[in-house]
């Protein structure tokens, strides 16, 4: 699959495409993704705008160490082929498609973007794609979804339309995605791509925020979709690890490390086999550690 | 003649006015004499009078230099009350030597420029209509720009001798005790105009609220007033309050202050006993925000807070987390309100906050001031004054003097708009670059070369990207490219004095 598993996709920040000062800032704010939006933010007089905006700031702002990703307009949609060679044409990491409700509709995509890569002289398979799922059909399909091409990189729900397809509307417990979710989170992982959350649009709840996050990060997705920058902190914190988990995984590291120099293939603690699940973990803790600034220079844990 | 922060200063008009370009931000150990008001005794009858035109036929002559306050900001009824009864009284030639300038006295300040009523001006600031009036060669004389100390300072050598004061207050005795905290309009601290009532040849208090006498606390006293006018009304509450008073959600000015919170934070200033300064402003109010959590975090109490006060400073003292509160105006009514009630906050005058000619003022004991910019250069010198079209539009306010502080930190955007805020030159030098430390930015932050204790101890903040001024300049560039030079004739507008009096620099008339 494309992409290592180890990149960390906690935060995917949505911006719309028609905004210059919104695209300008995007990558101020520490996203792990920026997705700039051509579809639903933008209004169908704009879509030429969005699509030229976003191109040329592709070209000319720098958004650091952040995973660019644009969601282009849907397959059925005339905009959808300009959407996907300008992207690609831009050296867009990312290509997001909407309303995915099959593996076809990804092979579609997949053959459109290397169709592009081959006429503006891109190597084929540069640019990565993921799948929003936001119907009952995109939900059954999400494991044939998730694993229909080696550029994709994960699948995202998508809850608003998801739920009006389910007749039915979200709720603070969130009990009407439990089965999207899940189903999601499992193709996800069967096909080795990530897995990320839905958007909460209401700031002046933060604590259902908080909550939904605390959720979906116990069940194990990479992250969420974002609609306000300031969520970014918030969604950081859930996904920051605690003091414990940061010396346990230090122990196994040094673990690992110690092996390594005696040269054992087995890794002990404490008179203790390490399972490589174990191993994973602690590398992701670190990395999360990491980025959550709990470490010093010398990976040591910084008191806050 | 160049001065010390590059700018040529025009020769002609330098010897004119006797003055020296501007040198060094060390105001020295120099020895001052001092002016005071002349005084006409009188044995304390009744001083209320009902007509602001029988004041002015008494008081005003062509030539003299009038002031006023501007503690009622773009609520003042005051100022256009009088200089109406000025302008028709046909009165010419005088300077208008108000503390600054607000938007609402703009069209009454370009009639009485026009009618030949007014024909100097200095003031800390200016904006909108007056501002390119201004700027576009409206004024003969330029327009001489001070700090808040600096005017204090002024006042005090005689640079500015005031012959009669206007100075509007929610309150006043028949006699003229008068405070700026009881009334309908009231704005807390009358610091600025305490100058005024301490120094003018005469002193006319305006007031809607009668109070019985003797009216205490008095911050001006019936030792200095000559006349109490009672008029209808002082001002209006509703826009006394100034900028936002409520905490911003602009994600962009929220992380510029959380990266000013942390530049603090692990400065070697943060510990207990700290004094800080933050101003005004969605960006300041959310410093003062996190700076709470960071005090309470870290057990930490300030000594004082200084400067225009609003009410998230005010709350701080209430939490005891900071004791007291060094107050020259008061940005909205809480922190007015906090001035009635709570006798740790101390009204303090111009002088007493930033005069540079003292026996030590409140800035030179300041450890932290968070200060804005328009535009921020290489050299670190910041423009508070003119705008991207080279039009006055803004006011120094205590900028430079604050900027004293052992810890200044200017909090601006990279960019505005399609705009670079940090530039090879600032349009406008206001203050020099010595006295600025540390630049944050939504990017990152800078940190003057001159502070190597500081680059130590801010490198390595997690979070906290340090560039040079020249890496976030050329970023900004990057992002909004290079705009084409402004255009100006030869005549000087304005010029801008630093604290001490000498020039560092002049605002040329807009070429359109």
């Amino acid at each position: 699959m494309a992409e290592n598993e180890a990149r960390l996709r906690r935060t995917m920040m949505f911006v719309p495409g028609n905004n210059p000062a919104m695209v300008k800032d995007a990558g101020i704010y520490g996203a792990d993704s920026i997705m700039f939006d051509l579809e639903d933010a933008v209004s169908m007089a704009e879509k030429d705008a969005a699509r030229i905006l976003v191109y040329e700031a592709l070209q000319t702002q720098d958004y650091g160490q952040a995973e660019l990703v644009v969601r282009v307009n849907g397959l059925d949609t005339e905009y959808y082929h300009d959407d996907v060679k300008a992207m690609v044409k831009a050296g867009i990491d990312v290509i997001r498609l909407p309303k995915v409700e099959s593996a076809d509709m990804i092979q579609t995509l997949e053959e459109d973007v290397a169709a592009a890569e081959t006429e503006f002289g891109i190597p084929v398979g540069t640019t990565h794609v993921m799948a929003a799922i936001e119907s009952a059909k995109g939900v059954l399909n999400a494991p044939a979804i998730a694993a229909a091409s080696d550029r994709m990189i994960g699948v995202a729900l998508s809850a608003e339309d998801y739920t009006t397809d389910m007749k039915t509307h979200r709720y603070p417990d969130g009990a009407e995605l439990e089965f999207a979710r899940n189903m999601v989170l499992h193709a996800a992982r069967a096909a080795g791509v990530a897995a990320f959350d839905t958007v909460f649009t209401n700031m002046a709840d933060p604590d259902g925020f908080y909550r939904e996050t605390r959720h979906i990060h116990q069940l194990g997705f990479d992250g969420k979709s974002l609609v306000n920058p300031r969520q970014i902190a918030m969604v950081n914190s859930v996904y920051e690890p605690t003091k414990d988990e940061v010396v346990k995984a230090q122990k196994v590291i040094a673990a690992i490390e110690e092996a390594r120099i005696k040269g054992s293939g087995v890794i002990s603690m404490n008179g203790q086999m390490v399972d490589r699940p174990v191993v994973l973990r602690a590398q992701r803790v670190m990395q999360l550690a990491e980025v959550s600034n709990l470490l010093d220079e010398e990976g040591n844990y910084l008191e806050k | 003649m160049k001065n010390n922060v590059k700018r040529e200063l025009p020769a002609e008009l330098m010897a004119a006015l006797n003055y020296k370009g501007f040198e060094s931000t060390d105001i020295g150990h120099p020895d001052i004499q001092r002016v005071a008001p002349k005084v006409h005794v009188t044995t304390g009858e009744d001083k209320v009078v009902d007509s602001i035109v029988d004041v002015v036929k008494a008081t005003v002559k062509d030539g003299m230099t009038i002031s006023f306050h501007h503690h009622f900001r773009n609520g003042d009824f005051v100022f256009n009350q009088v200089m109406r009864a000025i302008i028709d009284e046909g009165i010419q030639d005088l300077t208008l030597a108000p503390s600054s300038l607000t938007g609402i006295m703009n069209d009454m300040v370009v009639e009485a420029i026009k009618a030949g009523t007014v024909t100097n001006i200095t003031s800390s600031g200016m904006r909108g209509s007056l501002g390119d009036f201004v700027s576009h060669g409206g004024l003969k004389n330029p327009v001489i720009f001070r700090s808040h100390g600096n005017r204090a300072r002024a006042i005090e050598h005689g640079d500015i001798k005031i012959d009669v004061a206007f100075l509007g207050v929610p309150n006043a005795d028949k006699l003229g005790n008068a405070n700026g905290m009881a009334g309908k309009a009231v704005f807390g601290s009358l610091g600025y105009a305490l100058m005024d009532a301490q120094y003018a040849d005469q002193v006319v208090l305006l007031t809607d609220n009668l109070a019985t006498y003797p009216n205490t606390p008095a911050s001006i006293k019936q030792t200095q007033v000559d006349y109490v006018v009672k008029i209808d009304q002082v001002g209006d509450p509703d826009k006394i309050g100034s900028g936002a008073t409520r905490f911003t959600k602009d994600p962009k000015e929220l992380k510029i202050a959380q990266t000013v919170n942390d530049v603090i934070v692990n400065s070697p200033y943060f510990k207990n006993g700290f004094s800080f300064q933050t101003g005004s402003g969605g960006a300041a109010l959310a410093v003062t925000r996190y700076l709470r959590q960071a005090m309470l975090d870290n057990q930490i109490k300030a000594s004082f807070a200084l400067g225009g006060i609003t009410k998230p400073t005010t709350d701080l003292l209430a939490e005891g987390l900071v004791d007291k509160i060094m107050d020259v105006q008061d940005f909205d009514r809480g922190a007015a309100e906090s001035m009635q009630s709570n006798p740790n906050q101390q009204e303090i005058d111009a002088s007493w906050y930033a005069d540079p000619d003292n026996k030590g003022a409140m800035v030179d004991q300041l450890d932290v001031a968070i200060l804005s910019a328009l535009e921020i250069d290489t050299d670190y010198n910041v423009n508070v004054m003119s705008g991207s079209d080279g039009v006055i539009r803004g006011a120094i306010g205590g900028h430079q003097d604050a900027a004293t502080a052992k810890l200044t930190i200017i909090s601006a955007p990279l960019v505005r708009g399609r705009l670079a805020t940090i530039v090879p030159a600032v349009t406008t030098v206001v203050t020099p670059g010595d006295s600025i430390d540390v630049v944050v930015t939504e990017y990152g932050i800078a940190i003057n070369p001159q502070r190597q204790d500081l680059i130590e101890a801010l490198s390595h903040v997690p979070g906290v990207p340090v560039y040079t001024i020249d890496q976030l300049q050329q970023l900004a560039e990057k992002k909004v490219g290079t705009p084409k030079p402004l255009e100006f004739t030869d005549r000087t507008v304005a010029m801008i004095e630093y604290r001490d009096g000498t020039i560092i620099d002049t605002i040329k008339e807009v070429k359109d």
